[in-house]
């Protein structure tokens, strides 16, 4: 019979060991649902997993599809550490894209310096105002932010769907639901010749480092943990949890509405209908996969990443629907709910003369 | 002493009502009961005595059928039984009245009552039933109360009017006094004795001496898992059996020379304050002054207001005190949050270590940092300073014996005692001008309770205020110098530790202000002689 | 009045999925424990209906394997959080990920397939009279389920004894546990009970409401089921009411071009969001009422202490 007890102390070493071992076992359960699909396994894994990054090129495109999970996901670790469930990162970096595309598309033909800058700046105003609202509701009427911050992201998407079929169409566009390109100036520059590498990348990693900084180092991050890990204690002490679900909700919703504006003026150059496949809710994955640490967040965004890219070609090479992608992202997070466990706790095989439960 | 009688007819001749022999269980990396074996007779009133941690609650488990011993043997009127369940307790006639009430707060009195019964078709003969037995017993209880409606004492209540509902013959009463007043214990003692004249076995947990004294004629004590003795707790004396359960001499805290008192650094003046709790205990109009020097303790059972007198004094609650009536050192606090208020040199030690005195998950480092890190200035420029953090938490530990592998070590991995030790430490290490702290040994073994104590009253001598809230009242009569009494929310006058007695300060608890007792020297303190632990 | 009657039979339509998914909740959370994989779990329950019709010809079968689908899935979540005391927050959320994504994948093969709506109940003469006969005796099967449920689940939180067990487990598990119930095995079953009914509530979206699949067809519906639990302050009377008021908020947009309002489709179609934050709000602030009745241990993780 298998119990499990807890340790005296968190185990270090599972720590580190548990993401590997999740990893892993959601590369089995996938081998083994493609076999059910009919598709040979050892090939479907190779082509979703090793063929992305098989060059240059595809390791580059590695680190653009992971510069929007990272962005977001640092954000919403700190949320998620101080008991703050942002789940509406998606419509937030919707926000910031209406917020600082729009201002792109006012100077539409501008060739300020200027311009780039103030799309940054207005980017994560958006999502922060986004943010903001779950902010106010949750801290003036305990309104649970889990479903307001969601719900908001559909108002959101829908927001946008509006704007692109209606006032904000590209008049010289032949009627398609988009808005018109942004200027050179608004665009952000790549910073690998050859690639489709931007800006926002090494803000990206500029980001990790901040929010190691702020999590290990600063007072507030610590104030973030501990009204986290004990709200009581956190009150004992005057760190006031309102003030933590300002700080990271706005935090939160900056950085997604910064990640949403990098992605409408790096890859895409325009606003649409759609301009984002979810990221917002795989950064939550990302999240968890990086143990709710900016660093860990860079790891896991760059394996995120890799499924992505991994879905896009073995829908083209193997037929796979894309599907497939958001499939593993969800067991790879069951996988690493699972092993999380084992931090806390050592499985034991059941002892001699126990019968029954153990209380 | 009644059940006598009955205990005396019936020995020698039936077999135990229960009997335990050899029952021994193990948890991870502590022996909970080791070779366990004692009788309780039919009709026999038998304590259960032991500290904190003598393996008492495991044992109790066992009997009640929540654990499964590793080895040993149950024998229930003769025969071996195995007890896989409460619910086969129940069935066979074990009931238990829990420490902590497995009551559910949202419910009625009456579904209360039905959840813990094994054979409940019908609530109305269920109703019928229940008035019957409080009337015969004297336990007025309104069957469709809300639980959160009643007093600690009128769930209690609850809790032996379930057991009685199911006929027992072994009844279980897990430190049931620490949260009733003297008074209501008397009344707790006449249903018992009534039980045992009527043929009940009766198992008594419990650390009080004086109450195992009065009511018990058989006494087992546990030590450390092993059972170290039995006795008639009729012949003994409080202090010889506080000597069998702790296997040492006990001696008093170091006094030290009589202390000079200086000026008042605690000012609580007409405190009045809404409770954050839905179903809290309103403050009205407290008073009171702890001067430079002096350890006043605040007396009171549970649930009579200590809670929110403590959060109202260290700044968490969310509805604010009335300006001018909190003063620390002569500033008005009121309106501070809690970190004014310690910047001002005042220092807290909550009830619960765990999730709010410390943070089981961090380190003791960071549990330092936690309430220290202003007055010892651990931070700079919005970081925090590690090396200083670090030295300050290796301070603590060093200075108050800590037992820890480290600094790095998680606040959750550390006993009891060793917690409280270190969270004690931290605050007296700020050097703080008033100290308030509350239960301050609640759960904590012996020697690490004496190391608090003589803590506390180092810290005094130095001339720190120190408000120590306690529910243990040789506790109080140990330390401090002057007592109050919290009552529904209320405070009485302050008096001189010397000048009053235990039934004073219980009469106090019961609610009643104005009577003026008789200063008699408290009896109880010659036998009692000193600490003698707390479950 | 012409309008009157179609309009309240999409009022119903609308209604249906939401009431079975919510009353699952309602029974899962009562027990203290927070799925919120209702989204996901009602996504996978019509694909599996949806695909089983498709396949077999029968919705009886659908109807079975939605129910399947849905507590397979909430067995999932169970596991993770009830044994191994996983948080329940992201596994819940995990759970709608990994739903959205299964019944994407299994459905891709289905996208286009038409089947039979199910069959309207029809009695001969009842039926036919106006106004009442269509809405009250014109039904498929799983409104009349949805009512059953809700009247049941009031009757069995309200009337029996694993209802008051259940509720005791919600209330303070430690308390339940000391007494002898299995606290961990009870949560195991109410949770298998959401799932059933969010796999049902999902099986009504393709099988009657739009007999088609199409990826994410729950278009955010799993999620204000979870408003409505909150909005009822657990109670299934007022989660009968809230259910409708939500179907009737729903719909407007349909009729909205019909009377004549002329606001552009997509903020139409946002205010049934916007009605659950606002709902959500209302309640919520009611700090009072909430404690009194809401689950008093929900989402807190059972550890047996030693």
């Amino acid at each position: 019979m298998v119990r499990l007890e807890p340790r005296r102390q968190h185990s270090q070493a599972m720590v580190y060991l548990s993401p590997v071992l999740a990893i892993f076992m959601t590369l089995v359960v996938g081998g083994i649902i493609f076999a059910f699909m009919g598709k040979n396994p050892f090939d479907a894994l190779y082509t979703f997993f090793i063929l992305p990054i098989n060059n240059s090129y595809g390791i580059s495109e590695l680190f653009v599809k992971a510069t929007p999970l990272v962005i977001i996901a640092v954000g919403l670790a700190m949320g998620f550490r101080a008991n703050v469930w942002n789940i509406g990162a998606e419509g937030q970096l919707t926000m910031g894209a209406i917020f600082g595309g729009g201002l792109a598309l006012y100077f539409h033909d501008s060739e300020s310096a200027l311009l780039l800058p103030a799309m940054f700046v207005l980017g994560a105003i958006g999502g922060a105002f986004w943010a903001s609202i779950p902010a106010l509701l949750r801290t003036k009427f305990n309104a649970n932010e889990i479903l307001t911050s969601l719900m908001l992201t559909y108002v959101a998407t829908l927001f946008l769907s509006f704007l692109v079929h209606g006032p904000w169409r590209n008049p010289e566009g032949f009627n398609f639901p988009e808005s018109r390109p942004f200027p050179d100036a608004g665009l952000l520059p790549i910073i690998y010749d050859g690639t489709r590498v931007h800006l926002g990348t090494a803000i990206a990693v500029f980001v990790v480092i901040a929010g190691w900084l702020l999590l290990s180092k600063s007072v507030i991050g610590f104030q973030l943990r501990v009204v986290g890990k004990a709200p009581q204690a956190a009150r004992h002490v005057g760190f006031r949890q309102k003030r933590m679900v300002w700080f990271t909700l706005l935090l939160g919703g900056a950085l997604a509405g910064l990640a949403g504006l990098f992605e409408v003026s790096g890859p895409i150059g325009q606003l649409q209908p759609q301009i984002s496949p979810g990221y917002g809710f795989t950064a939550i994955i990302v999240a968890f996969l990086g143990r709710l640490h900016p660093v860990g967040i860079l790891f896991g965004g760059l394996i995120m990443a890799l499924t992505y890219l991994g879905g896009e070609l073995a829908q083209i090479t193997l037929g796979l629907p894309n599907a497939v992608t958001g499939l593993f992202q969800g067991i790879l997070l069951f996988f690493l709910l699972a092993c999380d466990v084992l931090t806390k706790y050592r499985i034991r095989f059941g002892s001699i003369a126990a019968k029954g439960r153990t209380a | 002493m009644t059940g006598d009688a009955g205990a005396e007819a019936m020995k020698g001749n039936a077999p135990a009502q229960l009997e335990v022999r050899g029952v021994t269980k193990a948890f991870p990396g502590c022996l909970a009961n080791d070779d366990i074996s004692f009788r309780i007779e039919p009709g026999e009133i038998h304590a259960l005595l032991g500290e904190n941690g003598a393996g008492k609650s495991t044992l109790v488990k066992i009997i009640y059928g929540v654990l499964q011993a590793d080895q040993g043997d149950l024998i229930w009127e003769g025969k071996p039984v195995t007890i896989h369940s409460p619910h086969d307790a129940r069935e066979m006639g074990v009931g238990l009245v829990f420490q902590h009430f497995s009551l559910f707060e949202t419910m009625t009195v009456l579904e209360n009552i039905a959840l813990a019964m094994n054979d409940v078709r019908d609530m109305a003969v269920l109703r019928q039933k229940v008035i019957e037995v409080e009337k015969t017993y004297g336990l007025p209880l309104d069957p469709d109360r809300h639980v959160y409606t009643l007093s600690v004492g009128e769930r209690q209540r609850i809790e032996i009017v379930r057991c009685l509902l199911q006929n027992p013959k072994l009844l279980i009463l897990d430190e049931p006094t620490s949260v009733l007043t003297p008074q209501e214990v008397e009344k707790l003692f006449e249903t018992l004795r009534r039980l045992a004249d009527e043929g009940c076995a009766i198992l008594y947990i419990s650390h009080k001496l004086h109450e195992v004294k009065a009511l018990c004629q058989r006494a087992t004590v546990l030590r450390g898992g092993k059972v170290v003795g039995g006795c008639d707790p009729r012949e003994e004396t409080a202090k010889s059996m506080a000597e069998m359960m702790i296997g040492q001499k006990l001696t008093a805290p170091d006094r030290g020379k009589q202390r000079e008192f200086g000026d008042v650094r605690l000012d609580v003046t007409d405190l009045s304050l809404i409770s954050d709790e839905q179903f809290g205990t309103h403050l009205k109009n407290i008073n009171l002054k702890v001067r430079g020097g002096e350890i006043m303790g605040v007396a009171g059972v549970a649930g009579n207001g200590q809670n929110e007198l403590f959060q109202a004094l260290a700044g968490e609650t969310e509805h604010e005190a009335a300006p001018d009536s909190i003063k620390i050192d002569g500033k008005s606090v009121a309106h501070f949050g809690p970190r004014r208020r310690r910047r001002l040199g005042a220092a807290f030690v909550p009830e619960e270590r765990n999730g709010h005195g410390a943070v089981p998950d961090m380190s003791l480092s960071e549990n330092g940092f936690l309430t220290a890190f202003r007055r010892m200035a651990l931070a700079a420029r919005g970081l925090i300073r590690e090396v200083p953090t670090r030295s300050f938490a290796d301070n603590i530990i060093k200075t108050f014996d800590v037992r820890t592998t480290g600094a790095g070590a998680e606040a959750g991995s550390l006993s009891g005692g060793n917690l409280q030790k270190f969270i004690v430490g931290r605050e007296i290490l700020q050097d703080p001008g008033v100290l308030v702290i509350s239960q301050p040994t609640w759960g904590v073994d012996a020697g690490a309770a004496s190391a608090i104590h003589q803590a506390l009253l180092d810290l005094a001598a130095k001339g720190t205020a120190v408000l120590v809230i306690s529910q243990d009242l040789d506790e109080i009569f140990a330390i401090c110098d002057s007592v109050v009494v919290m009552s529904e929310g209320k405070m009485s006058k302050p008096r001189p530790m010397a000048d009053v007695s235990i039934e004073e300060i219980g009469l106090l608890m019961g609610g009643l202000h104005d009577l003026e007792g008789n200063a008699t020297p408290a009896n109880d303190m010659e036998e009692t002689g000193g600490r003698v632990g707390q479950a | 009045m012409e309008w009157l009657v179609p309009f309240i039979l999409t009022v119903i339509t609308a209604s249906t999925p939401l009431l079975l998914a919510a009353s699952g909740e309602l029974v899962t959370e009562k027990s203290g424990v927070l799925n919120l994989g209702v989204e996901g779990m009602m996504l996978v329950g019509a694909i599996a209906g949806f695909a089983v019709t498709a396949s077999s010809g029968s919705a009886i079968l659908g109807i079975l394997a939605a129910v399947v689908a849905g507590v397979l899935m909430s067995l999932i979540f169970a596991f993770l959080t009830l044994s191994l005391m996983a948080n329940q927050v992201a596994t819940g959320l995990a759970l709608t990920i990994f739903g959205i994504g299964f019944s994407a994948l299994v459905g891709s093969k289905f996208v286009g397939f038409a089947i039979d709506p199910l069959p309207a109940l029809s009695i001969p003469g009842i039926s036919a009279i106006p106004v009442i006969g269509p809405i009250l005796f014109g039904q498929d099967f799983l409104v009349y389920l949805s009512i059953a449920v809700v009247i049941g689940v009031g009757w069995f939180l309200a009337k029996s004894r694993a209802g008051l067990v259940l509720k005791a487990v919600g209330d303070s598990h430690h308390s339940a546990h000391a007494i002898g119930y299995s606290v961990i095995k009870i949560r195991y079953l109410a949770t298998m009970f959401g799932g059933a009914m969010a796999g049902l509530g999902g099986a009504y979206l393709s099988l009657s409401y739009t007999p088609m699949w199409a990826e994410n067809m729950t278009a955010g519906r799993g999620w204000i089921a979870l408003a409505l639990v909150v909005f009822a302050t657990w109670r299934p009377g007022r989660l009968l009411a809230g259910a409708y008021m939500f179907g009737l908020i729903s719909v407007m947009q349909l009729h909205a071009q019909g009377a004549g309002i002329h606001v552009p489709s997509q903020f139409m179609s946002m205010l049934p969001y916007l009605a659950t934050v606002i709902v959500l709000v209302i309640i919520s602030s009611d700090r009072a009422k909430i404690r009194l009745n809401a689950p008093a241990c929900i989402g807190q993780a059972f550890r047996p202490a030693q």
